[in-house]
């Protein structure tokens, strides 16, 4: 297989496999949240679940002074090396030129330099993290396996888009198709492990908040 | 080009082959000197490379055409006025081939038959096209199939230029879904240094670039994993293109007749395929240093790089899926949907018959 034939097969049939994967792993993930259904409340309601649960997915981005004085390291990391993650994928002008060749609309990108330099930052924030995780004994006690596994297909898409943007160790083909390879594997990881708190993050805190709503006390 | 066999030239040394055309010592010199920067080559290589070419014997060349379009011959035979570049090829004795050669039928063929026993182990073979395996009647020359031509001709090569994309790696006529098996020189000659000299077609300098190394040290260039030479095919289109700044900062041309197309903007969205590509263009430039596709405001195809016209279309940008995504992605929902309603129906009856099955304990049971 030729360094074009590689990548050609991971821009088409191998970016179709990890897209199925992903697509039908996501849905049937919410379809298993979601028709597990709740138990009718017998309890009257006290107040209202939907705003008080809207209002909780903000209140609980935003974490209290006690929360960030006693996991400053976590916060500032953790907020670090996800919007970096947004900024990198979603703002670089050929991720754009991707997202509007699937979804049919684009947005404006921003200038390469910051992207890469975000980047350097955001993969310093994840190395950052897994050291505190593996040095603080609780953390560690109570990391898995799955952990792990999450943390590094998070870390590659960065470093081997990193390493394809300065074009080391060989050539370019090469390196872009192995950027994109572990894209798919983030890809086909994501439903099944903690990644799908991407798209649960807003629905748990809602719910959270719904219960307290419902019981007319504040979340 | 000379194809006849001119005796009292054919003795000539190139220097006074040189003279005789009437280029003066100091031209002579300029040309070694511009070919030592071309080939990347210190400055103390110029009287090196000016003694050996003064004192280089003509060659003898055999250029072989399979299955081409004659494109790479073309880009090298128009591409320069009386320059001495030029000349060098002119220098050359080329033998046989069978698209310049005034000789036809028997006749073109005992020269390449003369050819080859006269120089026997010291020619070199120049090839353009690839090779059909599927059938050796899909292209034959004299009634040799091209497969017997190449390795009967191989045999007594002291080195083969592969000239072209589909003699370095198969080319067009093997795009899929090739049908007539068509592979590459390197693929059926193990035993000889192959210098690859792809393009669609190559950059003329790069083929004399060549020729000159090999005059000159008699050796072939470094070359990369895919067996280019280096000194032509080490940096992509990407890293010397004059566009980049723009791609750096984020200005794209978005068709080819928007502002940005006009300002010169980098033309990565309209499918540009120079960060993946490598070849000289950029730097070298075509007729004559003129200017190189991306110049002329057209993305680069990525002509110098195996399977490059089954890289996913020449107008779409490298980061877009090559398959329809749209489409796929579609379906797909719609399958795990329909999935999702099948398994919550299911379970749903499930749970209904359980609560109907469920019988209550009572006092009187426990008390049994
Ligand atoms: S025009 Fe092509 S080669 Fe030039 S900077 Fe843009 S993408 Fe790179
Ligand atoms: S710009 Fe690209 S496609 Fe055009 S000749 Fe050069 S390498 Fe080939």
């Amino acid at each position: 297989m030729s360094e074009i034939e590689f990548l050609s097969w991971v821009r088409g049939p191998g970016f179709q496999i990890a897209v199925i994967i992903f697509i039908a792993g996501v849905l049937i993930r919410f379809g298993e949240i979601l028709l597990l259904g709740r138990k009718k409340n017998l309890a009257e309601a006290k107040g209202s679940e939907m705003s008080s649960g809207l209002r909780t997915i903000i209140t609980r981005s935003i974490p209290d002074k006690t929360t960030f004085q006693r996991s400053t390291f976590t916060l500032v990391a953790g907020y670090i090396f996800h919007i970096g993650i947004f900024v990198t994928l979603f703002l670089f002008a050929p991720h754009i030129l991707m997202f509007k060749e699937v979804i049919g609309f684009g947005w404006p990108s921003i200038p390469t330099p910051i992207i890469d330099a975000t980047a350097v930052v955001t993969i310093i924030a994840l190395l950052a993290v897994l050291a505190h995780r593996m040095s603080n004994t609780v953390l560690k006690f109570l990391s898995t396996k799955e952990d792990y596994l999450v943390w590094l297909v998070t870390i590659l898409p960065l470093i081997t888009g990193y390493i394809a943007f300065h074009r080391i160790g060989t050539t370019a083909p090469t390196l872009l198709a192995i950027h994109i390879l572990s894209v798919e594997l983030l890809l086909v990881i994501f439903p099944f492990t903690k990644l799908m708190h991407s798209f649960t993050v807003a629905l748990s805190r809602w719910y959270n908040g719904a219960i307290s709503g419902y019981r007319g006390v504040e979340s | 080009m000379t194809i006849n066999k001119d005796k009292s030239r054919f003795d000539m040394t190139l220097g006074e082959t040189l003279r005789s055309q009437g280029i003066s010592r100091r031209s002579f010199l300029k040309f070694c000197a511009a070919t030592a920067s071309m080939m990347a080559m210190s400055p103390a290589m110029i009287p090196k490379i000016a003694h050996a070419l003064e004192s280089a014997r003509r060659p003898s060349v055999i250029w072989l055409s399979f299955q081409e379009c004659t494109g790479c011959t073309e880009s090298l035979t128009r591409a320069h006025t009386a320059t001495i570049e030029s000349l060098i090829f002119d220098y050359i004795s080329l033998d046989y081939h069978h698209t310049l050669m005034a000789a036809s039928g028997h006749g073109a063929e005992d020269a390449r038959k003369a050819a080859m026993e006269e120089n026997f182990g010291k020619y070199l073979l120049v090839v353009d096209g690839s090779i059909p395996m599927g059938n050796p009647g899909y292209s034959t020359i004299a009634g040799i199939s091209n497969y017997d031509m190449l390795m009967e001709t191989a045999k007594g090569a002291a080195a083969i230029i592969a000239v072209g994309t589909c003699a370095t790696y198969g080319g067009i006529p093997h795009a899929n879904p090739n049908p007539t098996g068509a592979v590459s020189v390197g693929e059926l000659i193990k035993d000889k240094p192959i210098i690859n000299v792809p393009g669609c077609p190559p950059i003329p300098v790069v083929i004399t670039g060549v020729l000159t190394h090999f005059l000159t040290f008699g050796t072939i260039p470094e070359l990369d994993h895919i067996g280019r030479p280096k000194v032509f095919y080490g940096q992509s289109i990407h890293d010397r293109c004059y566009r980049r700044p723009f791609y750096d900062k984020g200005l794209f041309a978005e068709t080819f007749d928007d502002e940005g197309a006009r300002k010169g903007w980098c033309l990565y969205k309209l499918g540009c395929k120079g960060p993946t590509t490598y070849n000289a263009c950029a730097t070298t430039k075509w007729n004559n240093g003129t200017s190189f596709p991306i110049e002329s405001g057209h993305p680069c195809l990525g002509c110098s790089e195996p399977d490059f016209w089954d890289g996913g279309g020449f107008y779409k940008a490298l980061s877009m899926p090559t398959e329809n995504i749209t489409k796929t992605a579609i379906y797909t929902a719609a399958g795990a949907v329909a999935a999702g309603v099948a398994l919550g129906a299911m379970n749903k009856s499930k749970k209904n018959s359980a609560t109907k099955a469920h019988n209550k304990t009572t006092i009187d049971d426990l008390e049994k």
